[in-house]
């Protein structure tokens, strides 16, 4: 065994169909670039509008959640409103545009390994390309979502430091440790379940209420008490969406608001460390399904 | 002489029928989930297959005998339930034409996609792009969709790229039959352009003239179990004495 392991080149005999997990998703990159590309330009084939569209759904949802949160609901600050939120337009936008990556890519990471079907039953190649790509896609369409906040915010006299970007970062990271790991997760159980796509549709409608995109934290605070507050909090997305909170919106406002306690000590490491879990979880569950999705799809 | 196919009594069993009832489902795991509950049938059954470099194999068969299912097992798309499956260099399939080509993209972004996805990397498609689009006759329609394009052409460019590839084994399933007189003959060349560099074929098609042309070794298999092993003209006339 020893002496096969030394002497293996690239001339051995090997094992047609092993997979060595997200190791082969870096190896195969230039197609992982090239099915992203053809993910971009398949999804607005035909539509004068193209991408623009990825600017135009969160317009109309942020104008719509804003009107009927924000101003009927009384979640904007105003003078005849001292409760509320100091620049409620933005604190809600930053979520929303992390929750819109997240519903994205899981959405279509979980609908990948089924979609492509006909490819997977018929060639090797490595499988944890899909849900890899279609997070990537939603990150492209991400960005431009953030360019748009970045913009609002820097017209709403933006002053961020260092570490409230770096925060920012970590968010987006957890967020995008976390997609990658479910899609992986659901993809491969999409094969053998179909359920497993309407169950992540359903879990994707909690995500949006289960975190502060509308609301504020204090809120869930006040109601729950400490104890189920902590378990609230310890939801990844929750915490993601704390930073974008901390990055875009605090320092547009007058900073009285505050953030929750220990986000940056406690939360955001254990934001990294579940979402790094959820991923490995995923990838392990995958590689142990994937042997079986030519034969089943 | 160098082993480049080494496939060691590999099974393949593939489910029938999947659970009739939930209420059957329920007594199996009341019953200790004893036997199984789903029925079985072997598509492949202790098969055995040395290839070695150079050899020109054609898998041959009826219907359902499985020749697919060995050739997805010698591609990796398919693990075998017991048994193993070993390859020696890249192998390319042609297990169905255009397998990863995507309708709404122009000819051109196919060719890279599916040199991609047969392994290529991004320079040697670039170094090959010219040979590949001339091999296919595809010209001026190189940057129209593919949807547009007529069946032929289609095959014509799948084909091409996947010849493009350079594999030391290749894998070709039923796709010899399609295609235009000028275009099939033209194939049959490239193969047998292959076949004398040496390189591996396991083509499997229903054409006995053509695959006797082709290839040398014949294998017959006949509901999941080779049957028969050696000379391309003694299987063709064992299938189709049978
Ligand atoms: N994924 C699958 N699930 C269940 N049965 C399958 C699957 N793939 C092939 N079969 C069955 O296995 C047998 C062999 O199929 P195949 O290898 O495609 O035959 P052929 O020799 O015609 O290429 C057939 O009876 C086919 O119906
Ligand atoms: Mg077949």
């Amino acid at each position: 065994m020893k002496t096969k392991l030394l002497e293996s080149t690239k001339d051995d005999l090997v094992r047609p169909g092993t997979s060595g997990g997200l190791a082969d998703v870096y190896r195969e990159r230039f197609l992982l670039k090239l099915l992203v590309r053809k993910e971009l330009k398949v999804r607005y084939r035909g539509s004068v509008l193209g991408i623009i569209w990825s600017y135009v759904k969160p317009g109309v949802q942020f104008v719509v959640f804003y009107l009927a949160l924000g101003v009927f609901l009384g979640m904007e600050q105003s003078s005849t409103n001292k409760g509320g939120l100091a620049n409620y337009a933005i604190y809600l936008f930053s979520g929303i545009i992390l929750i819109n990556f997240f519903t994205e890519a899981l959405g279509n990471a979980s609908r990948s390994i089924v979609g492509n079907g006909g490819l997977i039953k018929k060639i090797y190649l490595p499988r944890q390309l899909f849900p890899v790509a279609s997070v990537w896609v939603s990150a492209v369409h991400f960005f431009p979502q953030l360019l748009i906040l970045v913009v609002a915010c820097l017209f709403s006299g933006w002053h961020p430091s260092l570490l409230q970007l770096l925060a920012a970062v970590a968010g987006f990271v957890i967020v995008a440790l976390l997609s990658t790991g479910l899609g992986l997760l659901f993809g491969a159980a999409n094969v053998y379940f179909r359920d497993s796509e309407n169950f992540v549709d359903m879990l994707l409608m909690i995500a949006t209420w289960a975190s502060p995109v509308m609301y504020s934290w204090t809120m869930v605070q006040h109601k729950l008490g400490e104890m189920w507050y902590s378990i609230y909090q310890v939801n990844p997305i929750t915490i993601a969406v704390e930073t974008f909170h901390y990055a875009f919106w605090l320092p547009t406002t007058d900073g009285s608001a505050g953030i929750p306690p220990h986000l940056l000590s406690l939360w955001i490491p254990v934001g990294l460390v579940v979402s790094a879990a959820v991923l490995l979880w995923g990838q392990l569950t995958f590689r142990r399904l994937e042997g079986r999705f030519a034969q089943e799809l | 002489m160098t082993t480049a196919i080494e496939v060691q009594g590999i099974s393949k069993q593939f489910v029938l029928r999947h659970t009739r009832s939930l209420k059957e489902a329920f007594i199996w795991l009341i019953k200790g989930r004893k036997g199984d509950l789903s029925e079985k049938f072997h598509a492949l059954k202790d098969v055995d297959l040395m290839v070695e470099q150079g050899e020109t194999v054609a898998l041959l068969g009826f219907n359902g005998s499985g020749k697919s299912t060995l050739l997805k097992h010698i591609s990796g798309v398919m693990i075998p339930d017991t048994g193993s499956v070993r390859t020696r260099g890249k192998v390319a399939g042609l297990i169905e034409v255009g397998a990863g080509f995507h309708h709404d993209l122009s000819g051109r972004d196919n060719v890279y996609l599916n040199g991609a996805i047969l392994g290529m990397t991004e320079a040697q498609i670039d170094e090959r792009f010219e040979s590949i689009i001339e091999f296919a006759e595809i010209g001026q329609f190189i940057d129209t969709e593919v949807k547009f394009y007529s069946s032929g052409m289609y095959l014509r460019l799948a084909f091409s790229v996947a010849v493009h590839t350079n594999p030391e084994v290749f894998l070709v399933d039923e796709i010899l039959a399609v295609g235009d007189e000028p275009f099939q003959k033209k194939c049959i060349a490239k193969i047998q352009e292959l076949a004398a560099e040496g390189r591996t074929l396991v083509v499997v098609s229903h054409d006995l003239d053509l695959v006797a042309r082709i290839c040398e070794r014949g294998v017959v298999l006949d509901h999941g179990e080779v049957t028969f092993d050696g000379g391309i003209h003694e299987a063709v006339a064992k299938l189709r004495g049978a």
